[in-house]
């Protein structure tokens, strides 16, 4: 019997195989974690044999670990260091390329051509993230093309948690571990007898179309209760939380004292900018050949932590660590709102695991909020 | 119509190793497209032909660590357009400015037979600290691609593309994981500038800091970090004090972790 969208369907190991073959067979560069030396990172795979069975990672301010258990789950780890934007809006850019003719320059039609994406292990807080990033690059008549292109022919398998790292806050930020809306496919790894198996569901048309190519039998209802068991195990999991009126502590807090605390601590390295799936400053930098004959402008991930990036005509005005901190958390969970009309944060805490010194955003939150009530 | 005037290229030596310079040699295919661009008028290392100043364009390697020299960097400065040091030894007085924080007689008299013949300073310090300097170009050695970028700009009359923010910024570009994070090792990415192109973190190991500080380096919160991944002061303070020991930001912070004398 063919599956319908929404109805949940078993495939076992050799389907989840099928599904990578099907999905590089239509075309797609399907990009899924990966055991790269001490961490799991996105990166193009083959084959279910390149995902990272029996990782487990953990994570603390300024920590990261990844044990191998043995198990063979193979989404068993939470997170990957950096999340889809690397794919979906890459580190460097080339916006256009041009050549100097008789009269002035004349561009260069020589974009390559890229293949499109299968997102394989999306999280609940990464689908949110992706879905910041299409408010921000589509945003009152503002498009960024490169972006959506990749996005809309992207194909999304989302993978649900039955796990939570110490840095995961998703059920605070209302973001997850539950995955709502806006996959192709779902996914739930559940133990079998004696072996793991799928739960899987089709979100779109397009996911059935591909569910509708593999091997796959109806769901028992005790197979779907344990996946429907997984998020809310990883939710209570969850000891950090954001502060529910983080806008509003951020709003009164712009003279706070307490900036310079976390300056002292801070690094202004742009690493939580860097690993935040919503982060989307860049900057833009022109290069020439030696004669000067062709010109190219490139984009590149920047960061509101790097001084190049709040420098404008006469002077940098973000220049204290202090300024440059608390632009980032305030826009992050305060004026994202006006800007977006929601928050820029998904709790997916990477931030917190990537920082080298460990600050914690949900920390800082709670700390201003206890400078402003003592002021 | 007459072909505009190449602009003219010196690359001089102080005190350093000439590593530096054979980044430039090392440019190789590019080296011929920089001799089409400019007049190498200049450059012992690779040519005992030398054309007579003023030169366009100086590229300065190394520290100053004699009076002679020191002499000669103010002949050098009149005689050059632009000029641009380039390594660590010229922007910051490289290793040999690990003799700053000792006692630079007591070495002549142990290690010469003869010691009245060694004439130097007390001090290898930066060619800014004694000429007006156009642009620094970091790194033990610097990176070629850096240097192309800088020439191709200078000679194009646009920025040239070299930040100044964290090392961190190239691991994430590159996709490397995190030493700090990942392993708990010391790495001085956090503070030292960008440039070398990801070397030693992409291979699991931390930043050694050959680009010297970055443009706001929290040095005491990394030494800060540093002690709880349980280095002692004294490993803390060889963290600060190598290539770029006496950039002032690294020698403040090694000198916060100076052990007492103990002699
Ligand atoms: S601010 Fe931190 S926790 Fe929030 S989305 Fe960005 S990286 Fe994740
Ligand atoms: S923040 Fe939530 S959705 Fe994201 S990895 Fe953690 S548990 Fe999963
Ligand atoms: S908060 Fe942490 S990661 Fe972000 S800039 Fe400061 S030290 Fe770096
Ligand atoms: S490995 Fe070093 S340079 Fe790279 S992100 Fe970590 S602290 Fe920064």
């Amino acid at each position: 019997m063919a599956p319908n969208i929404g109805s949940k369907v078993i495939l076992d190991r050799s389907g989840l195989d099928r599904l990578i073959a099907d999905l590089r067979g239509r075309g797609y560069r399907v990009i899924g974690p990966v055991l790269a030396d001490s961490a799991v990172i996105y990166d193009e795979i083959q084959s279910a044999a390149d995902l990272p069975a029996g990782c487990r990672d953990d994570s603390e301010a300024g920590t990261y670990r990844l044990d191998q258990t043995g198990e063979p789950w193979l989404f068993g780890y939470t997170l990957g260091v950096q999340g889809w934007k690397r794919h979906l809006y890459p580190p460097r850019q080339r916006l256009f390329r041009a050549e100097r003719g008789e009269r002035g320059f004349r561009l260069l039609d020589d974009q390559e051509v890229e293949a499109p994406l299968a997102l394989l292990g999306v999280r609940a807080c990464e689908l949110a993230a992706i879905q910041v990033l299409d408010g921000v690059f589509d945003h009152e008549g503002f498009t960024e093309p490169g972006y959506l292109r990749r996005r809309q022919n992207a194909f999304i398998v989302a993978v649900e948690c039955g796990h939570a790292a110490a840095t995961c806050f998703c059920a605070s930020a209302d973001t997850g571990p539950a995955v709502g809306q806006g996959y192709d496919l779902r996914l739930n790894e559940i133990a079998g007898q004696g072996n793991w198996l799928f739960v899987a569901e089709a979100g779109s048309e397009k996911g059935l179309a591909v569910l509708a190519e593999l091997p796959s039998r109806p769901a028992s209802p005790d197979q779907i209760a344990a996946a429907a068991a997984q998020p809310q195990q990883a939710a209570s999991q969850q000891s950090r939380q954001l502060k529910d009126d983080a806008a509003r502590v951020l709003a009164v807090s712009t003279e706070s004292p307490y900036w310079d605390k976390v300056a002292e601590r801070c690094l202004t390295c742009g690493n939580c900018t860097m690993v935040c799936p919503t982060c989307f400053c860049t900057s833009v930098e022109d290069v020439t050949d030696l004669a000067g004959d062709i010109a190219e402008r490139w984009r590149r991930w920047d960061s509101c932590f790097t001084l190049d990036y709040s420098y404008i005509h006469g002077g940098n005005v973000r220049s204290k660590a202090a300024s440059r901190y608390r632009q980032w958390i305030t826009h992050k969970l305060a004026t994202w709102h006006h800007q977006f009309g929601r928050s820029g944060c998904v709790g997916c805490g990477r931030c917190i695991a990537w920082c080298p010194v460990g600050i914690d955003i949900t920390a800082e939150v709670r700390a201003l909020a206890d400078a402003e009530r003592g002021r | 119509m007459a072909q505009p005037k190449k602009p003219k290229l010196a690359v001089w030596k102080f005190s350093s190793c000439d590593g530096c310079q054979l980044s430039l040699l090392d440019c190789e295919m590019e080296l011929l497209a920089i001799s089409e661009a400019v007049d190498i008028a200049y450059f012992l290392e690779a040519t005992r032909r030398v054309k007579k100043g003023p030169y366009d364009i100086s590229l300065v390697e190394g520290s100053i660590t004699t009076a002679h020299d020191a002499e000669r960097i103010k002949e050098v400065r009149r005689l050059s357009g632009t000029l641009i040091t380039i390594g660590a030894c010229a922007t910051a007085g490289g290793i040999q400015a690990l003799r700053n924080f000792k006692d630079v007689k007591g070495f002549i008299d142990r290690v010469y037979a003869h010691p009245e013949f060694i004439d130097t300073l007390s001090t290898s310090t930066a060619i800014a600290d004694h000429v007006p300097v156009d642009f620094e170009l970091r790194g033990c050695p610097i990176n070629k691609a850096q240097l192309l970028e800088l020439i191709n700009a200078t000679l194009n009359g646009r920025k040239p593309n070299v930040p100044r923010h964290a090392e961190c910024v190239e691991c994430k570009t590159q996709g490397t994981t995190c030493v700090v994070v990942a392993k708990g090792e010391p790495c001085l990415g956090p503070v030292v500038q960008a440039g070398c192109g990801n070397l030693c973190p992409q291979h699991g190991r931390g930043c050694y800091g050959c680009f010297g500080p970055m443009e706001s380096p929290n040095t005491a919160a990394l030494a800060a970090r540093f002690a709880a991944l349980g280095l002692d002061r004294r490993d803390i303070e060889r963290q600060f004090r190598s290539y770029n020991a006496n950039a002032p930001a690294f020698r403040e912070e090694s000198e916060a972790h100076d052990q007492p004398s103990r002699s």
